[in-house]
């Protein structure tokens, strides 16, 4: 890993911090208040905020892990260095579409 | 401490890479080190066993080996330490080639250490008067908390990041770049931090702290590693590095 992997790594480990932190307790007030998906659907519907947010997650997540993917494979496994850059980019690309689908349903 | 039996069973690695351990009988001697066992066995047994020493006192770094599974410095580890059932297995240092039995090729270490930039580069000449370096100030307390290794290679034996990544510095060599970036009269910080931006370099450490554990004497490569890894990153933010 270099300086610039490095730095993105960090960046975005402190950007998940507060990020994952209200995150859990979304998912704790929902339950504890025993919404339903359209009642859930009816706040994130429309919503510019949730919307980003949950988009700065996703692309964050996508990010980090697509690096730490890389090291793993570049360290643990026989791929080079190039090819487990490739292999993590695609990780990552697959994470952020899958993550930014999941964003659209709930927000669009 | 428990009595040591009168002999003591010796395991030593013989041959290169695809060699194997040996047993030998070494009599118990009082204040025995690990490096008196081997050096009994050449002496008294097989003359034909190589292994490196030089000062005996923990000041070159020559005699490190790995000693019951751990990478100590022989010369200082007392047998009655670490051979607690009367038997002894020792290897030549792991992440190092092996010449022969104990001895292993230092020149991959010592090349990272030059891959490092682990050289001063001087900024003044002789005819310069001499620079004032206090004691108290804080790059002086860091570059003297790092200082004192003696390139024994234990620290690169140990770490598990040197295992897996054939082009990582390593702690040792890592940990002298910290002292360099610490030495107010150094002026090759430039491209020394530049070396260690890299891949390979102090991002590829994991704070496993195997060297530190390690290290006989009780340096923390680990923390001057991190050091690195703020100062570096702080010189990318700023523009002044290319990754």
């Amino acid at each position: 890993m270099n300086v610039r992997l490095y730095v993105w790594q960090r960046a975005t480990a402190a950007l998940m911090v507060p990020l994952a932190a209200v995150h859990l307790a979304v998912i704790f007030y929902a339950t504890r208040q025993g919404f339903s998906a359209a009642e859930i659907l009816a706040r994130t519907r429309g919503s510019v905020a949730w919307g980003t947010y949950y988009a700065l997650f996703v692309a964050a997540v996508s990010i980090h892990a697509a690096i730490g993917v890389r090291n793993v494979l570049a360290e643990w496994s026989p791929l080079s260095e190039r090819r487990a850059g490739r292999l993590a980019i695609a990780f990552g690309v697959l994470l952020a579409a899958l993550g930014f689908r999941a964003v659209a349903a709930v927000v669009l | 401490m428990p009595e040591l039996p009168a002999e003591l069973a010796v395991s030593l690695w013989r041959g290169g890479a695809q060699g194997r351990y040996e047993t030998y009988r070494v009599p118990r001697r009082d204040s025995q080190t690990v490096l008196d066992v081997v050096t009994y066995v050449q002496r008294h047994i097989d003359p034909t066993l190589s292994y490196r020493f030089a000062c005996r006192v923990g000041m070159c770094g020559s005699c490190a080996m790995t000693v019951n599974g751990r990478p100590r410095w022989t010369c200082r580890t007392h047998v009655a330490k670490v051979a607690g059932s009367g038997t002894l297995e020792i290897g030549p240092l792991e992440n190092l080639p092996v010449i022969k039995d104990l001895a292993t090729d230092m020149a991959p270490f010592f090349e990272k250490w030059r891959q490092a930039k682990g050289a001063f580069a001087p900024s003044r000449t002789r005819t310069d008067p001499m620079p004032r370096i206090r004691p108290d100030s804080p790059a002086r307390i860091a570059a003297d908390a790092a200082i004192e290794c003696i390139n024994c290679g234990v620290c690169y034996a140990a770490c598990d990041t040197v295992r897996w990544n054939a082009d990582y510095l390593g702690p040792a060599a890592l940990n002298r770049t910290w002292t360099l970036v610490n030495d107010e009269r150094d002026a090759g910080n430039a491209a020394r931090l530049q070396a260690v931006a890299a891949a390979g370099g102090c991002h590829a450490c994991h704070s496993h702290q195997s060297c530190q554990e390690h290290c006989p004497l009780s340096l923390n490569p680990t923390a001057s590693i991190a050091g690195l890894k703020r100062r570096t990153a702080l010189a990318y933010l700023k523009g002044e590095l290319k990754p």
